[in-house]
């Protein structure tokens, strides 16, 4: 039987992680425009769009990606509505990390001291020059670890889709092995890359906290 | 399109299944706690080596896909000769991708700890094991107690992926269903229906402990 080396994987794998990257950055923006209308919905003075917010967050949160996922993939072509696998992963992936962010969002602006609005009202400004001169570059700051751990989610939620058909990494792997059988090399390579994908970004989440957390208390 | 008959006869299989989802759950949970606490304790200890390694360990861990380390667990240790059933692969992957994120949260306890504690058992001449499991552990634990509930619900909601090695939890089951009958919109509603139905309320749950936790060290502080 021949025998690969492992720089025969590397071209597949690096197919997939091309297909990998599209998914998450997508899916990121998505999320992250999610994550603060939601967000702000959920601060609003009206009962209604709490409310709605409260459902989108809640059921996103209450069940799984993959059931998500499934749900988009699976079902949906059988109400009439086909979407195709790239488009079903970005929806599931970004629905899903919206509702968690929402949350961070939410709470970020809440832990603001109080003093702050109360000051920016007493300077007379307009809603708006107090949400983006005093309040959000404050809580900016503080939802950026959160954000950081939230992206590494989002990027171990993109195997995912794999199971949707769609030729990520791990879908790349998997076939690598069905044809070569070289399981362990294979997944032992797959690993290394998602790591290598995943930790710049944690190192690039806490430069960016450090740098912007420079000269405040 | 929905098909009300269709789906109340598929509920009693779905809640047969869920009862895999739960235990795998539960077994997942007692592996991650207790290997999260290993970790914790590990990182602290004044074996510089075993630090460096613990750490990269945990951070790899952390960083890559769950789904990932389950195909690794499921289909490269048999090449060891190490076969393992769909039940305990999946046990072991999901116990060992959150046992990190548990160390996490035990660290957060053990940081609270005020250091006079440990300064009291040095001068009562406690030995090392005994400050951590009569003086330390003690105080850290309970108030973390409530995340660890919450990481309980997230480990729950996880359980779908062990479908990926053909355990046949909940998620696995409605795919059976979905195939034979043509009919995923019921199977998948259903199964997304009972995961909010038993996640939610839990976390109404932990919310609740939350508040109650916090407002008792508070006022002990």
């Amino acid at each position: 039987m021949y025998v690969y080396s492992i720089v025969d994987f590397i071209p597949p794998l690096l197919d997939g992680a091309a297909v990998t990257l599209k998914v998450m950055v997508f899916s990121m923006m998505l999320a992250f425009v999610l994550s603060f209308l939601f967000g702000f919905m959920k601060l609003s003075k009206w009962k209604i769009i709490r409310f709605i917010a409260n459902i989108y967050i809640e059921v996103f949160r209450g069940t799984s990606l993959l059931i998500q996922l499934f749900w988009l993939y699976f079902a949906l072509p059988l109400m009439g509505v086909n979407i195709p696998a790239m488009t079903a992963g970005i929806l599931a992936i970004g629905l899903n990390y919206g509702a968690y962010g929402a949350e961070v969002v939410r709470s970020s602006i809440l832990s603001v001291p109080k003093g702050q609005m109360e000051a920016s009202i007493a300077l007379n400004m307009s809603p708006y020059k107090r949400l983006r001169y005093i309040i959000l570059p404050q809580a900016l700051l503080l939802m950026i670890p959160t954000f950081g751990n939230l992206s590494i989610e989002l990027l171990k939620g993109t195997a995912l889709v794999s199971l949707v058909t769609l030729s990520d990494l791990t879908f790349q792997a998997m076939s690598l092995r069905t044809t070569t059988m070289q399981t362990t090399e294979i997944f032992i390579l797959l690993l290394i890359f998602y790591f290598l994908i995943g930790y710049p970004m944690t190192l690039s989440f806490k430069w960016l906290e450090k740098k912007l957390s420079v000269g405040r208390v | 399109m929905w098909d009300s008959n269709f789906a109340i006869s598929i509920i009693p299989d779905l809640v047969d299944a869920m009862w895999v989802t739960l235990s795998a759950t539960v077994s997942a949970f007692f592996v991650a706690a207790a290997l999260g606490l290993v970790w914790t304790l590990c990182k602290r200890s004044s074996l510089k080596v075993l630090v460096i390694v613990v750490s990269s360990f945990v951070e790899f861990i952390r960083t890559t896909p769950l789904l990932v380390q389950l195909f690794f667990i499921f289909y490269v240790l048999p090449e060891f000769g190490i076969s393992l059933s769909p039940f305990v692969a999946g046990v072991i992957g999901l116990g060992l991708h959150y046992s990190t994120y548990l160390s996490e949260v035990y660290r957060s306890g053990i940081e609270s700890v005020p250091k006079g504690q440990w300064e009291a058992g040095k001068a009562l001449n406690f030995t090392r094991p005994a400050t951590w499991f009569r003086i330390i552990l003690p105080q850290a634990l309970p108030p973390v107690f409530p995340m660890l509930g919450n990481y309980f619900i997230v480990m729950f909601k996880e359980t779908p992926l062990l479908s990926a090695i053909t355990l046949v939890e909940m998620m696995q089951k409605a795919k059976i269903i979905g195939s034979s009958s043509f009919r995923y919109i019921e199977a998948f509603t259903i199964v997304g229906l009972l995961f909010l139905l038993l996640s939610y309320p839990a976390s109404l749950l932990v919310r609740h402990l939350e508040n109650k936790t916090s407002n008792r060290f508070n006022k002990a502080a």
